[in-house]
Order: structure tokens, then sequence, then C-alpha cells
């Protein structure tokens, strides 16, 4: 037993009936957080799709040591965009997406704590990305997307700009979103859910939010100074007049590593409610996945240097950022083997939300272990900028963020939509993806280790025939999105009805109908029981929920 | 009832019906806390090119560089005066409103946004007759830029205030319970000057 509605206020809202929801209201300047979040979501699968093309052009110019697909500087505008774009478009705004929708409904809120700063902060997503992605008709950046100086001030003014520029706004844009997050979490939940009984999503994203709030405006201060140095001519970064590029290094990763997890907590939160649902179980360890989650936000503060073991960084402060980000290790640890012990018995249905779960821990968690290895000083000396780094922080930001999004959309899109997905589309997705994902950044490994440098469209021959097997892997990977466009489309119009509740779910958003009428509840909810009691029979007072599997307690029957 | 695997409809009913509250009613004012998680963002930024400075004055072997010209400390100290004492002003506004006084509001955001005008001409006197040029060393730079960027934020405080003043004149826009606006505006203030004092110790003391 979880949570019922209780009809005590017939108010305001049962005079008249609420207005339709009409699909052009997707195009405009809506302050309804649903709408807003498929706007999110859309936007940023196009400007994925976008990025996507890029690094199919980028391992098509690798399947040779030489340069025959595309020029050198065309490698590196490609190189560029592919990185800014996927991080601050793509999975940064989708997480964005996901946390507009839940949010919300998750709580029992109508809406947003600002609704209109709410819509402002997606609109500025469009145009930083469609100047970004539109730079590579003009004159594309293609100093990476750390954009180190001195090099981003010497690779021509126009990119770097349109660059500064667009992760300006699309740095705002998140800024408020966070904003919007945090309030709307800390102050609108429905009277009887305390902190410690909000959803894990929930969770998740008052960490993000914390991070978003106090690691975007450091990288925001860094940008501009870059753009004094660009444009006004100044010379705080270019050691040519006096300046110190270390210190852009230093503002840059205090974001960037923060931003990490900015794009990963939102998808460890989605997990977290995907693998009770569809195993049947409780949660594992509510609060260690709860705390953790905040312990990560805060050791993710003080690990940026990791980045920089090879800037000159002095020995002691190396040791230092070394020892903190293996420690960061251990509340990302307690999340896996909470997942795990969740999984651990449950009635585990194997559809697409949960495959692309599952898949979300083994290849995340493979991640997870080249992270602590870079993060070992002498070991990272070894591999840096070389395409272990790559193989690791795809493990992470495809293995995970991608994965999770993936499992996210198929887990609630029946309420977004109101329909189901085509489960044998879903698996063959799937597959596809997770094959893909391994046979292109799995060999990864292996070149960096052999020595093979990133970030550089010319490579030695020698490592011809392991990038032929990426550049596969990276073909497949281009082709698995096809079924789940296809899914994704033909299921919005013509899918199963979903109902309310397909999953049979206990958090308050399937209370709601699919999709959810405007105001989201016709009364609001009332949280009577934990949001992860799967097979838990309704106890008397004073008694304790049982903490593992139903099948393993005595005399409890399991229900549904 | 969606979504339980046991029914226990009436058990929930009876333990909670009395805790429901209908949002749209009585719908709580988080516009304050959402200024000040705001405030705590903006501040981020200052903090890091706070940082940024430090690391660059730290790493310098001499700072100011040599043959950077003396600073003059008179105009400044009046201007930091004008804007410290600004924000005592604005809070007898906050104090008015609260009292229902709309023309006492009236009276000390206009004294308030005469003292903000006071502190940006005196920057921009300060800025023509500096001996040094946005580029002429990493000190100026730094100086320009912090000084340039902490004086935007002043000019926007300005804009706020002027605003607040404007919709004060609308009847009963503004009263003891429903004064958002004013608040705002004074909490900005009050961390634009708070950036102030950092920036003129940095700056100008150390
Ligand atoms: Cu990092």
């Amino acid at each position: 037993m979880t949570q019922t509605e209780v009809q005590p206020t017939v108010s305001a809202h049962a005079h008249h009936a609420p207005p339709e929801r009409k699909w052009w209201h997707y195009f405009t300047f809506n302050t309804d957080h649903k709408v807003i979040a498929i706007q999110y979501l859309v936007t940023s699968f196009i400007f994925y799709l976008i990025g996507g093309v890029m690094a199919s052009a980028m391992r098509t110019e690798l399947a040779t040591p030489n340069s025959d697909f595309v020029s050198p500087e065309t490698y590196n505008n490609l190189l560029t965009l592919h990185g800014t774009i996927m991080i601050f478009l793509w999975i940064i705004p989708a997480g964005a997406g996901l946390a507009n929708f839940l949010i919300p409904l998750m709580i029992g809120a109508r809406d947003m704590a600002f609704p209109k700063m709410n819509a402002l902060a997606f609109w500025m997503i469009p145009p930083a990305g469609i100047m970004l992605a539109l730079s590579l008709l003009v004159d594309a950046p293609q100093a990476g997307w750390t954009s180190y100086p001195p090099l981003s001030l010497m690779t021509g003014k126009v990119g770097e700009g349109i660059w500064i520029f667009s992760l300006l706004i699309s740095g705002t844009s998140s800024i408020l979103g966070a904003l919007n997050f945090l309030v709307t979490l800390l102050k609108m939940r429905v009277p009887s859910m305390g902190l410690n009984s909000m959803p894990l999503f929930c969770w998740s994203m008052l960490a993000t939010s914390a991070l978003v709030l106090i690691g975007t405006p450091v990288l925001a201060g860094a940008l501009i100074l870059l753009a004094f140095d660009l444009l006004a001519g100044t010379a705080f970064f270019n050691p040519s007049g006096g300046g110190d590029p270390i210190v852009y290094q230093h503002m840059f990763w205090f974001y960037s590593h923060p931003a990490v997890y900015i794009m990963v907590l939102p998808l460890f939160g989605a997990i977290s409610e995907i693998l009770p649902v569809h195993a049947r179980k409780p949660i594992f360890g509510y609060r260690a996945i709860a705390y953790s989650s905040l312990a990560i936000a805060f050791l993710g503060l003080i690990v940026w240097a990791h980045h920089m073991f090879t800037s000159g960084t002095p020995a002691w402060l190396r040791m230092f950022f070394m020892i903190t980000t293996m420690v960061i290790a251990v509340p990302t640890g307690i999340k896996v083997f909470s997942w795990l012990g969740t999984l651990w018995g449950g009635k585990i249905a194997l559809n697409s939300a949960m495959l692309f779960a599952v898949g979300f821990i083994a290849v995340f968690v493979i991640g997870g272990i080249s992270g602590v290895m870079v993060a070992a000083v002498p070991f990272d000396i070894h591999v840096h900028d070389t395409y272990f780094i790559v193989a690791h922080l795809h493990y992470v930001l495809f293995g995970g963020s991608v994965f999770g999004i993936y499992a996210a959309l198929y887990h609630w899109f029946p309420k977004m939509t109101g329909r189901m997905m085509n489960e044998p589309l879903g698996i063959t997705h799937f597959i596809l993806t997770f094959i893909g994902m391994n046979l292109t950044f799995m060999p990864m490994h292996v070149l960096g280790l052999q020595g093979m440098n990133r970030r550089v469209a010319l490579y030695d021959p020698q490592f011809t025939t392991l990038n032929q097997v990426c550049t596969v892997g990276a073909y497949l990977l281009a082709i698995s999105t096809v079924p789940f466009l296809f899914n994704a489309i033909w299921s919005w119009s013509k899918g199963r009805k979903a109902g309310d509740n397909p999953w049979k779910a206990l958090t308050f958003e399937w209370l709601t109908t699919s999709p959810p009428a405007i105001e989201n509840f016709e009364v609001l909810p009332v949280l009577t029981w934990g949001p992860y009691d799967y097979g838990v029979e309704h106890l008397s007072e004073g008694e304790e929920p049982p903490l593992t599997s139903p099948e393993l307690q005595p005399n409890t029957s399991v229900a549904s | 009832m969606q979504g339980s695997t046991v029914d226990s409809t009436k058990t929930a009913l009876n333990y909670h019906a009395e805790m429901t509250v209908d949002h749209h009613e009585e719908h709580p004012d988080h516009r304050i806390f959402g200024v000040i998680v705001f405030l705590l963002a903006e501040s981020m930024i200052f903090l890091g090119l706070f940082s940024a400075y430090l690391t660059f004055r730290a790493v310098y072997p001499e700072w100011p560089p040599a043959g950077t010209p003396e600073r003059e400390l008179l105009l400044p100290g009046i201007n930091t005066i004008i804007l410290i004492s600004s924000s005592f002003v604005i809070h007898q506004a906050d104090t008015a409103i609260k009292k229902n006084d709309v023309k006492g509001l009236q009276t000390w955001f206009v004294a308030t946004a005469i003292m903000g005008i006071v502190f940006l001409a005196g920057q921009l006197y300060e800025y023509h007759h500096l001996e040094f040029g946005l580029k002429t060393n990493l000190y100026a730079s730094t100086f320009y830029v912090l000084t340039g960027f902490h004086g935007l934020h002043v000019f926007f405080g300005l804009v706020l205030i002027l605003a607040v003043l404007w919709r004060s004149f609308k009847p009963k826009h503004y009263s003891n319970e429903e004064h958002f606006g004013v608040e705002a505006a004074e909490l900005y203030w009050h961390f634009v000057d708070v950036v102030w004092i950092i920036l003129f110790i940095l700056l100008y003391l150390l």
C-alpha cells in the first residue's frame, strides 16, 4: 500500500473542465512543466542525432590512418562540436527534461515553483545549439570541448567566440533550470512527503541542482575572462602577455568535473526508480542511495585537478586530488551494490526499460573501474591524452548517461504520451546499442594503453585494425538509433493505450492520467507509505517494512 | 486508488484526510527563497573570479606588477562609503513598507538610487583618470574586468530599484503584506554591496 488520492477539495478545479493540450503548444512559450519537459527531450534528442552524425564522420575519417575523408581542420571542428553538443545540448538538457517532467509529478505539485523562468530556461537551448551547430558553415571552433588557452586563442576568433557565447547561454539555462528544481523540491512537496520519503530521483536532482548552482557560475567566470582574452586582447590566460593558462584549467574543471555528475546523477536517480518497479521489490538501501547522491555531489566538487596531473600541478596537490577521486568511488559503489541488492531475488521483467537499466549498471561499472585507474597519478601520466581516456569517458557518458536516458524514456514514455512503446523494437534497440557501444569503445582502452593520441585525425598505421573495429561499432550505434526513432514516433501516435499505471508502479506520477492533465492531479495525492513498497503488505502501526525481498520474508504473500 | 498492491484505501483515507491542502488556495510564496538561491549562484561567479585574481597574484613575483601606476584611494574610498551607506538607506525603505508607508518607501528608494548613480558616476570618473588601461598588465586587466563586472551588477540593481519605484506609484501595488519586489531589490542591493567590499579590499587595500 502506498499512496491514495483523497477528495477533500472539490473547489476551483471542479467548476470548469481544464483546457485541452494542443499539439502546437509544444512549439510555443508554454509554462506547463510537462510541455517544457517534452520540448527539452525532443530538442536534446535532435542535438544527439547531430552530434552522432559528427561522431560517425569522425569514425569514418579514423577508419584509415591517413586523412582521406575530411581535412584535419574539419576533423578538429567535428571533434570540438561533437564533445560540446553531446555534453551541453544533449545529456544536460535531457536530464533537465526528465527532471521537468518528473519532479512536480513525483512530489505532488501542480507545476514548478517558477514556471515562466522554467520556460525561459528551455528557450535558451535552441538558439545556443543552433548557433553552435551552424558555426560549421562559417568557422567552427577547433580547440576541443575543453577549449584550453592559448590554443583556443589561436584557432580563429569567430568559431571560438561562438563557442564561448553558446556555452554562456546554455550555462545560464541550466542555472535557471536548477534553481527551479531546487526550490520546487524543497518547498513544494505535498505536506505528507518528508525529505526522506521523496522518490530517489528527487534526491538525485537535489544533488544535481546544487552542483549546477555551485559549478556553472565558475565556468561562466572563466568564459568571460576567455572572451576578453579572445576579443579584447587581454592576457588573463595568455602566457605571451603574462597570463596564466593554468588558472583557466582550474576554473574550467571546477565546473567540468562536477558536470560529469550533473550528467549522470539524474540517471542514477532514474535507475533507482526503474529497478524496483520492474523487479517488483522494495529498493535496497533507500537512505544509502539518497545520501550517497549528496556525498557524490560534495566529493565531486573537490576532485577537479585530477584532469591536470600533467599540467605541472605540484606533487602534494596531485596526492590530494588522487585520494579524493578514489574516495568518490565509495558512494558510487554504494549505489551499485544497492541496485544489485534490489535486483537480487526480484521478479525481474526484462523489458526494454529494464534491459537498458541493467545494461547501464554493467557498462557504467566498467567506466567506474577505469575511472579509478586513471585517478592514480602514475597511471594517468601514462595514459593522459590517449584513447584510454576517450574509452573511459564514453563508458561513463554513453554507457552511463545515454543508457540511463534510454531506460528512462522507455519507462516513462507511457506516462508522457499515454501509449506503450513496442517491445520487440525496444529489445532490438537495446541489443544493437549494447553491442555497438562495447565494440566502439572497448578497443579504445587497448589503443590508449598502446599510446594512440586522442584529438588527432591521423595515426600510426599499427593502430589500423582496432580503429576499424571501433568504426564498425560506431556505425552499429548509428543504426541502433533507427529502431528507437521509429518506435518512438510510431508508438506516440499508434501505440497501445497505456492506461494510468501500466507498470503498477507506486510513485505519485502513476496516480494521475497518462498523459497527465494540465495541472497534474484532480486532487492532490497523499503519501501514506514509502514509494518502493512493492510486494509489501500494508503493515499495522509500529511495524517495520521488510528490508529484503518479499520471497525471503516468512509468511508474506507477494502481490502483483 | 490506482497503483496499490494491497487494498487499504480506508486506512489511508482516515489517517491522512486532514492533511490535504490545495495548493491553489494557499499558495506559499517561494520567490524570496528563489532570489536567495539565485544570489548564492551569482556569488559563485564572483568567487571564481576572486580565486582567479588571488592565483594570478600568488603566482606573480611582484604584485601589482612592476610599473603599475600608483592607485588613488580617495575617490574609491568615498565611493565605498556611499555604497555601504546605501545599504542602510534601502533597508529604511523595507522598514517603511512593512508599516504600509508607501511614501516612505519611495523616499528611501529615490535616495538609494541617487547613491547608486553617484557610485557609478564615480567609477566612470575613476576609469577616465586612471593611468593604466585594460591591457597594461595583468593587474590592470583584472582590475577593469572585476570592477566593470561589479559595476554591471550595480547597474542592474539600479534598474531593479527604479522598476520597483515606478510600480510603487500604482495604487496599492505594494503594501505591508505584498512587497516582494521591494525585498528582492533590497536583497540584490545588499549582495552588490558585499561583493564591492571584498573587491575593494582585494584590489585597493591588499
Ligand atoms: Cu573529473
